[in-house]
């Protein structure tokens, strides 16, 4: 019952059993698959862990010398000469911590607001919901750094949003709203408020109603109705939700650089500086993005065993 | 005696349509109450506003002389039987029964206790630990009725709970619903627009068409005397023929039927009130036999359909008005042949006027 559970690939084994006819065209079709798996997941990954483990070069760029350097700078330090006695570097793991704070708070504040929205959809008739939605996904057709500029321009100090509030007299001078961690927020929110919206729509659209009848025949109030029925029947949709807004929300830094103003340095912005001019590191990207995807797997794993949980009564 | 539900004129309307016309009903305690009539007739509707989960648009509901009116469905001392059952799908069985029980406030000892007693009542004892998917459709079914029941309320609405059945388990159903009903002695409001299941189980039944009540009474009641046309077509087989009344005297009416025949029957009072003039006849097959030819209403036989414990005999009269018969099937009738003239007699008091 989940609502956008990862898929195992299909492999063919459990259908190809069948005839043996099918299976020797099945390997041809599912050819492209694998083609498209590998060359755009497998081999970049594959990349990215050969990469954490070389030397960097200056100016960019890695010298292929196997070295542990990268990781050693995520996590030790020696003091600022490297003369010291080793201890743990607390500067990156603090930006990790800083960002996994941020994302969460994205995620709960999609999680809040995309709710409501998605019920509020799949109560309509079947007619207007497809309206609804084709409604929430038209910004997405404007590409992610316009989007975030637009916003930019309509936060700034003297953006439309503060000329049209000093107008209507609700404040007197224009609200400092750009460069804040308030505006971050707003830019993670609005870039993946659809990810909530859309997978917690599909489960509360296959939602039996009746239930919340039948319990609040049973004399449940309202907010239990909400608690013991609702939300462990659309459950696999909320998880799905917060997975897809919490793991960009990690490693965005369109939001945190425009909006924040780099301010807030976030693992995304650490991983692109890494990539960046001739203050790159890229052995240390590489592992950053090693030990961020390694998280993310973490939590994705977590999640399969919620939704097998789910899928199995 | 005080009754267990009063509908006082309760309206339903959604924007410009109406559902229910200023229905009024009284249901006594302790009493098997069915509201029976085609799709589209309001009787779910009318359940549902028992229930809570529609608004009353106008009227008064009273349970036990309180208005439940505008009381939210978890204030309503009333349990539902759901039509697709409505079970939580993430709650064991036992789970689901103690549900009432938890939101009542029994504890944990109390409520499993109470829980397992109901699902010994249904016999599902030994499903007890299993989720609701694991099971067939009547034991969901059963599930649904003992989750209902837990919480004792004074009144259960049953919508529709034996659609979803197969034939002989709706049979069986029938049954065993009456004879808890009994033993609960818990007023049993139950939907259905199967007249069969409504007379085989009801104290009292009312029928519905179009948001209006046609006729409340026993399953007798309604089908020997229906009020009007309506209800004689719904429930069981009539022929309904348009006549002229020609007299009424002492409660007997003369009445012409299609074709220049004339016959006497009994002239309920509305009937009989009215102008003479075009009316309508119900007469149930089962209550007439067949006689020579000569005597009785003349009639044509087109086809004899065998239907094993009966024979069903279409006929028509000289105006061409169709008319059928069923005769119990047995070695000594003569089965007329198609195109015979047959004389059809009627049962005394079979023939009845009823309103349009």
């Amino acid at each position: 019952m989940a609502g956008i559970a990862p898929q195992p690939p299909n492999t063919g084994a459990d259908t190809g059993g069948d005839t043996t006819g099918y299976r020797s065209i099945l390997a041809p079709l599912l050819a492209p698959t694998w083609g498209v798996i590998g060359v755009f997941l497998v081999l970049p990954v594959l990349l990215m862990l050969l990469y954490s483990f070389l030397t960097k070069e200056f100016r960019g760029g890695v010298d292929w010398q196997f070295s542990l350097a990268a990781y050693d700078q995520f996590f030790v330090t020696r003091g600022l000469f490297g003369d010291e006695p080793p201890q743990i570097e607390w500067t990156y793991i603090a930006i990790f911590w800083r960002s996994i704070w941020q994302a969460a708070l994205a995620t709960l504040l999609c999680l809040i607001i995309g709710f409501p929205t998605a019920w509020f959809i799949a109560a309509r008739s079947p007619a207007s919901r497809s309206l609804w939605l084709f409604a929430i996904t038209i910004p997405y057709w404007v590409n992610l750094l316009i989007r975030t500029v637009s916003l930019k321009f309509l936060i700034r100090d003297n953006g439309p949003l503060n000329e049209a509030m000093l107008a209507i007299g609700v404040i007197d001078a224009p609200l400092t709203m750009i460069n804040t961690n308030a505006a971050v927020m707003l830019g993670l929110f609005y870039s993946y408020l659809p990810f909530m919206v859309l997978p917690i729509y599909a489960a509360v659209e296959r939602y039996n109603f009746t239930l919340s009848e039948a319990a609040s025949d049973l004399y449940a109030p309202r907010w239990v109705v909400l608690r013991e029925i609702v939300l462990p029947n659309v459950r696999a949709g909320l998880i799905a939700g917060c997975i897809l807004v919490f793991v960009p929300s990690l490693g965005a830094f369109l939001a945190p650089d425009l909006l924040g103003g780099g301010k807030t340095f976030m693992i995304g912005s650490l991983i692109e500086e890494q990539f960046k001019g001739s203050l790159g590191n890229w052995p240390f990207g590489a592992a950053t993005a090693m030990i961020l995807m390694t998280l993310v797997m973490i939590v994705l794993l977590i999640y399969a065993r919620v939704a097998a949980k789910d899928a199995s009564r | 005696m005080q009754a267990a539900v009063e509908i006082d004129q309760a309206v339903k309307r959604y924007g410009s349509i109406t559902a229910l016309h200023g229905v009024t009903l009284s249901i006594a305690d302790n009493e098997f109450f069915t509201l029976l009539g085609p799709s589209g007739c309001g009787k779910t509707t009318l359940l549902r506003m028992i229930a809570g989960f529609e608004d009353v648009t106008a009227g008064e509901i009273r349970l036990f002389g309180q208005n439940i009116a505008a009381l939210e469905p978890n204030l309503r001392p009333v349990n539902t039987v759901f039509q697709q059952y409505a079970l939580f799908p993430h709650m064991t069985v036992l789970d689901n029964v103690a549900f009432g029980l938890k939101m009542k406030g029994q504890d944990v000892p109390t409520r499993r206790a109470r829980a397992a007693q109901m699902l010994d009542m249904v016999h599902l004892s030994d499903f007890a630990a299993r989720m609701p998917a694991q099971l067939s459709g009547g034991q969901q079914q059963r599930v649904a009725l003992a989750r209902a029941l837990a919480p004792a309320p004074k009144v259960l609405l049953l919508d529709e709970p034996l659609s979803a059945l197969d034939l002989k388990l709706r049979q069986a159903m029938r049954v065993e619903l009456k004879q808890l009903q009994r033993d609960t002695g818990i007023t049993f409001i139950f939907v259905t627009h199967d007249q069969e299941e409504a007379l085989t189980m009801s104290d009292r039944i009312a029928v519905m068409s179009a948001g209006r009540i046609q006729q409340t009474g026993s399953p007798r009641d309604i089908y020997e005397s229906p009020a009007n046309r309506f209800v004689a077509d719904f429930i069981g087989e009539t022929n309904l023929l348009a006549v002229q009344v020609l007299s009424v005297t002492g409660g007997v009416a003369q009445v012409q039927v299609p074709g220049g025949q004339t016959l006497a029957c009994p002239a309920p009072s509305a009937a009989a009130t009215a102008t003479p003039g075009a009316h309508h006849l119900s007469i149930r097959p089962e209550h007439i036999s067949l006689v020579a030819p000569g005597s009785g209403i003349q009639a044509v036989v087109d086809r004899v359909v065998y239907l094993g414990t009966d024979l069903q005999i279409h006929t028509h009269l000289p105006g061409g008005a169709a008319f059928h018969l069923r005769l119990q099937n047995s070695a000594r009738i003569a089965v007329p042949n198609p195109g015979d003239t047959v004389g059809l007699q009627l049962d005394e008091g079979a023939a009845r006027l009823v309103a349009d």
